[in-house]
């Protein structure tokens, strides 16, 4: 598969304001159509078809509607939105926009993460120039009944305010605790109202589609991923950073351009994501094979899979919001397990009991943090029992 | 003459959103609309209203799924997951509790990964629980060791909490808080902040750090707790318990030179049954009296001559303000609200202190029977008020803290020593193995003798509102109550509903009975008057009825206000027997209101006694200069600030 | 506290709470713009923001608790956050904690006698391609070095001068 790096000039294939002025020119239906048809998908890592939500927003019996862009971007080894929020501030926004007119909402609302409120101060002055140029505020672009305005909020420094319910809760000034689905926010959101949340990279990716329409954004991918994907690179590699590159890319492929050939393991998707070893490199990136909000972490030889599973453990308790009790405590446990297999002092049955907790984890929590906490300790152990198990006792 | 209105209030929960009922999806077919959902459970077919949860679809298939978090009278959580089931067609397990029915769907409860997924989640919880059984409060009637029973857990899988992580927070009057032993089910917070709307609990960090606190961490005695107890009766283990003084009242039933003497309120006789195994609403009274004498109790009095007695003060108090704001038009603070339940006196200290005036200033039954029995009884008695030790069983654990308040001391001693719980009574019969429920009758002692229906129904919410105006009715009229509503059950004042509202027409007026002759010369001035009353039992409904006079609402309005702590009223104290839900609550209701019944005097101001203390120790009449020592008190300005 | 800082605070709390508005939406903006501003969110700065918004003071405690860059512990001018995540932990995380613990003296999860100074880790900062990366209350460093940590400690230093001194005491 060729390879289409976008390296230096990522989104130079789109003017400014092209797909906003294309969808103002269509019908809120026609422009839900075409983001069906293109097949895009949540860029946040779940992957629900965002035509599929924008629709059911857009048919929810209510005057008042909320969009929102998640920036909210926690997971470890991500930072495309990073990258987006500071140097391609318009093109959020214009997606946001487009999100706005498409679900019928009248507000968006940037929730973004308090590690960023360095970029608070530009993405406000970006805001201030749409509204000279009349790309916010009243009648857009001249477009009759369509009025929409942005507020950035800022989260607090947790990780799980990303899940959708959680931003949400927060932004309603709550802890942040993710509810329980149904109803979605599609139906109840923000305030009770119907509520889209998007990636950024979602946003930024139906503004291309509009402008270039769905058949230029299928071209890229394969069937069921549609377009490119933003992979934040960094770890054992020579070229660690953000690469825009089509759906169906080989991991192989992957670390050939990001230099990091003599890799023995790739963390796909955080510490939410999978462990790949070196014999799977092979595996595409893809919803249908690996799926990944973009965080790619590499492994050289030389790196202690055992540490690195601890690392991530040790994120997932202190990020859980701790409200159920499978995540809360499953975490603790996963935790304690690791570090005594550290130890050399963690008898195999016990391993095996925590496998199965893990998978009561991904079953039984209540948001999608707690049903994917366990997948890196799982995929860390299944696939490098030599280097984790029997170590020395200490 | 009366008519009950019903009042829309504009929704001004505080709930947070996310826990308010939400709407639901629309089904995918449309045919579902209005119709019954199919829903097959374990192959079992019901049909369900749409937005029906799967637990209760499940309780109506007869299918037991375990819960925890979950309580009939809170608003859902869902994060306990104890309750998971497999839903045909999903990926994950769904938490029963928490999903609505929208469409046609199948339902397994028990497949293996349900199984293993509850197993998983008990494991975990024991494994955080500091489960010393044996000395726990709760042992026997604990959900989490019930559950820990019916899945057959054998050992900790993921270890055991051998010592306590937390202090326990003994400072309260009323309460302990042992986070030991918390499971983090977040009943307690849902109770305290939305329920009660008193907001001393919640839930506090995140991960696995959380942990339920109060505000910064401080002691119960040094926050706004209102010592209700709700906590209590929905916790599922002893993470919160009462303060218990049984010992101490077993060392004083023992010392020989200690006069023991309890009194006993009507609440905790209609729902004692319930801790020993029989249905809730089977009244005890009378054998409760055989074994409070089998423990060694000298005397056992009821509280409910006090009660009759609080409604002639409380009543002549009522009229007094009245008068003040009718005939003199002199400044009054009415609203008059009732003071017997100290949790909403302690709520108004804390939040509403402004209104402090408004409060009755007589004491409650508890309070006025405690400096009744270290004076009058120890004085007929010929006892050195000394060495009487008084204990008051109550359904109450805000009663602890009201007995411990420094103004309770009139009798020139603790007025009341001790409140006792229901359920601390119960486990001190327990412990003297005596059988409750078949033991013989035995009568209250004199001098006190047996009360009044009217002290009786002070029990259920309403009830302190219909004995007042059964006696201020004919009291003022000089007709009989009965006369105006079947056999004087006064039922707009009655029932759950959470603020009830009465208005009561004076069509005529009678000679000032000689009781209150002292205080008005004639009754003319209520000739034709309209008397508003209304009734608010929880906090939450104290709330909006105080933030409505606050803004010159209809309740400001009103003459007099009957509040109750808890949700029922005493019912449904913090100190009744454990589970609590609106069945049980209704139980206890029907055994209060049937005692009631089976008076032959129903009426306070009838209670031959009444008269007889009037004539004898309070010589001046109600109000009067020995009753305003002894069965009135006055109150705190608390504010809501912590500094 | 002395009652002209607690009016002061008060002042303050009562400005913020009208520019984001009574409404519980607002917690988190309020909550943000108090830490900002007093560099901690004490008891009383709950009381008054419960008080204002009609909500009770222990949610604005839970809800605080809750985001880590809230916590009412937190009394330091300058909270240093060291990124502990997976991808600065492999760029040397380790050796810069070392370096700023032996710097300010403290230990990380402490606070500096003066309140000047508290460390404590952060999860992934959203710098993985240029770690070991920190934040210094809102501003970001980045392939942090030993020597560099030296330079940013003597930079928040040289913004206490007689006007500007730390006021939790």
């Amino acid at each position: 598969m060729p390879i289409v790096e976008y390296k230096n000039g990522m989104f130079s294939d789109i003017k400014p304001e092209e797909g906003l002025k294309k969808a103002l020119s269509l019908s809120r239906g026609e422009v839900i159509s075409i983001i069906t048809d293109s097949g895009l998908k949540g860029r946040g890592g779940a992957g629900f078809p965002c035509g599929t939500k924008w629709n059911l927003a857009a048919s929810a019996s209510d005057e008042e509607k909320y969009i929102i862009c998640n920036a909210d971007e926690g997971e470890p080894g991500t930072f495309k939105d990073r990258v987006l929020l500071k140097e391609y501030p318009n093109l959020l926004f214009e997606g946001l926009t487009i999100g706005g007119y498409a679900i019928g909402a009248k507000k968006g609302i940037l929730y973004l993460r308090g590690e960023y409120t360095y970029l608070l101060k530009g993405l406000l002055q970006v805001l201030e120039e749409r509204r000279k140029n009349n790309l916010l505020g009243e009648k857009i672009l001249g477009k009759d009944g369509f009025n929409f305005e942005i507020e950035i909020r800022m989260g607090s420094g947790a990780y799980i305010c990303g899940e959708e319910t959680a931003l949400i809760e927060s932004l309603e000034g709550q802890r942040g605790e993710p509810r329980n689905r149904p109803p979605f926010p599609v139906n109840t959101g923000f305030m009770g109202h119907p509520t889209s949340v998007n990636n950024c990279e979602t946003l930024v990716l139906s503004a291309r589609i509009l402008a270039k329409g769905a058949d230029y954004f299928k071209s890229f991918g394969t069937p069921k991923s549609t377009g490119t994907k933003l992979l934040s690179v960094s770890g054992d590699c020579k070229k660690p950073g953000v690469y825009e590159l089509p759906f169906g890319v080989t991991i192989k492929e992957l670390l050939k351009i990001v230099d990091g050939e003599d890799a023995k393991a790739v963390q796909i998707g955080g510490a939410s994501g999978f462990c790949i070893p070196k014999k799977d490199f092979s595996r595409k990136i893809a919803y249908e094979d690996v799926s990944t909000g973009g965080s790619v972490i590499v492994f050289g030889e030389k790196r202690d899979m055992l540490d690195v599973a601890i690392n991530f453990a040790e994120f997932f308790v202190e990020e859980s919001c701790g409200q159920c009790t499978p995540c809360r405590f499953g975490t603790v446990e996963i935790l304690k397990g690791l570090k005594n297999l550290k130890k050399g002092d963690l008898s195999l049955s016990m391993l095996k009991e925590l496998l199965s907790l893990g998978k009561t984890m991904q079953l039984a929590s209540k948001c999608g943090l707690g049903q994917s906490a366990p997948n890196a300790f799982i995929s860390i152990v299944e696939n490098f029992p030599d280097e984790v198990l029997g170590r020395e006792e200490v | 003459m009366t008519d009950k209105k019903h009042i829309e209030y504009p929704d001004k929960s505080r709930t947070p959103l996310s826990q308010q009922p939400q709407e639901i999806e629309k089904p995918k077919d449309e045919k579902e609309i209005g119709a019954l959902i199919r829903v097959v459970i374990d192959g079992v077919e019901v049909k369900v209203k749409m937005g029906t949860t799967i637990l209760e679809a499940a309780r109506k298939a007869n299918i037991k799924i375990p819960t925890l978090c979950y309580h009939e009278d809170l608003c859902i959580a869902g994060l306990c997951r104890i309750c998971v089931v497999e839903v045909e067609g999903m990926r994950t397990l769904q938490a029963s509790c928490s999903f609505p029915i929208t469409q046609p769907i199948t339902i397994k409860t028990y497949t293996p990964n349900v199984r293993q997924a509850r197993r998983h989640i008990l494991d975990l919880l024991l494994t955080n629980h500091y489960g010393e059984c044996y000395t726990c409060k709760r042992n026997g009637n604990c959900e989490l060791q019930s559950l820990a029973d019916e899945y057959g857990v054998d050992f900790f899988r993921f270890g055991k909490m051998e010592r306590p992580r937390y202090e326990v927070d003994s400072s309260s009057y009323a309460i302990v808080r042992d986070m030991n032993k918390c499971i983090l089910c977040r009943r307690c917070v849902r109770t305290c902040i939305d329920l009660q709307e008193v907001g001393v609990l919640e839930a506090i960090n995140k991960g696995s750090k959380t942990e339920i606190a109060t505000f910064f961490d401080k002691p119960l005695l040094d926050v706004v707790c209102i010592n209700c107890g709700q906590c209590i009766n929905r916790c599922p283990t002893a993470a919160l318990t009462a303060q218990d003084p049984s010992d101490i009242i077993w060392e004083a039933i023992n010392d020989p030179k200690k006069h023991v003497v309890m009194q006993t309120a009507p609440a905790p006789r209609a729902a004692i049954c319930e801790c020993f195994n029989m249905p809730p609403g089977t009244p005890l009274t009378f054998q409760l009296n055989t074994a409070i004498k089998m423990i060694g109790f000298d005397k056992v009095f009821d509280t409910n001559f006090t009660a009759d007695l609080t409604i002639i003060e409380e009543g002549s108090e009522l009229l007094s303000r009245l008068k003040k704001a009718l005939v003199d038009k002199e400044p009054t603070a009415l609203p008059q609200f009732t003071s017997c339940s100290p949790g909403w006196v302690k709520f108004l200290e804390h939040f509403y202190p402004e209104m402090i005036p408004n409060l009755s200033s007589a004491k409650s039954p508890q309070q006025m029977f405690g400096a009744l029995i270290k004076t009058y009884y120890a004085e007929k008695a010929g006892i050195d008020p000394a060495d009487i030790v008084t204990v008051a069983l109550m359904p109450c654990t805000a009663k602890k803290f009201e007995c411990n308040r420094p103004e309770m001391c009139d009798s020139g001693y603790k007025d009341v020593d001790y409140g006792l719980t229901t359920r601390e009574m119960a486990s001190m019969i327990q412990e003297a193995g005596i059988d409750l429920p078949n033991l013989p009758k035995t009568d209250f002692d004199n001098p006190f003798g047996t009360a009044t229906g009217s002290g009786v129904i002070f029990g259920a919410t309403g009830g302190v509102m219909e004995s007042a105006l059964r006696t201020v009715i004919e009291l003022v009229t000089g007709e009989k109550v009965e006369k105006f509503y079947d056999h004087a059950n006064i039922t707009p004042v009655r029932g759950f509903e959470g603020i009830r509202v009465a208005e009561i027409k004076i069509p005529k007026v009678a000679e000032v009975p000689l009781i209150l002759k002292h205080l008005f010369s004639d009754f003319k001035w209520l000739e034709g008057a309209t008397l508003k009353v209304a009734v608010a039992h929880g906090t939450a409904n104290a709330r909006k009825i105080l933030e409505d006079i606050k803004k010159g609402g209809i309740f400001s309005t009103m003459h007099f206000i009957e509040f109750m702590a808890c949700p029922g009223g005493c019912l449904g104290g913090g100190g009744m027997p454990i589970p609590t839900n609106i069945e049980i609550r209704e139980a206890r209701a029907r055994a209060i209101y049937q005692e009631d019944e089976s008076y032959s005097v129903r009426k306070s101001y009838e209670n031959p006694i009444i008269t007889q203390v009037y004539s004898e120790f309070l010589k001046d009449g109600p109000l009067g200069h020995k009753s305003h020592k002894l069965l009135h008190t006055h109150y705190t300005k608390r504010g809501k600030f912590i500094f | 506290m002395f009652s002209y800082e607690k009016e002061k605070l008060s002042e303050d709390i009562v400005s913020i709470v009208n520019k984001y508005g009574k409404n519980r939406t607002s917690l988190l903006p309020i909550l943000q713009s108090v830490q900002e501003k007093h560099h901690f969110i004490s008891e009383t700065a709950i009381q008054e923001i419960a008080d204002l918004l009609g909500i009770h003071p222990v949610e604005v405690y839970g809800v605080a608790t809750f985001y880590s860059f809230l916590n009412p512990d937190q009394k330091a001018v300058f909270k240093i956050r060291l990124c502990q995540t997976i991808s600065c932990e492999m760029q040397g995380k380790e050796k810069i904690k070392n370096v700023l613990e032996n710097e300010l003296g403290i230990k990380f999860g402490e606070t500096t006698k003066d309140n000047r100074f508290s460390l404590e880790f952060v999860n992934c900062l959203g710098m993985c391609d240029q770690g070991p990366a920190l934040l210094v209350n809102q501003k970001v460093y980045t392939k942090v070095t030993p020597e560099k940590v030296k330079e940013i400690i003597d930079e928040c230093k040289s913004q206490f001068s007689s006007h500007f001194l730390s006021k939790e005491e």
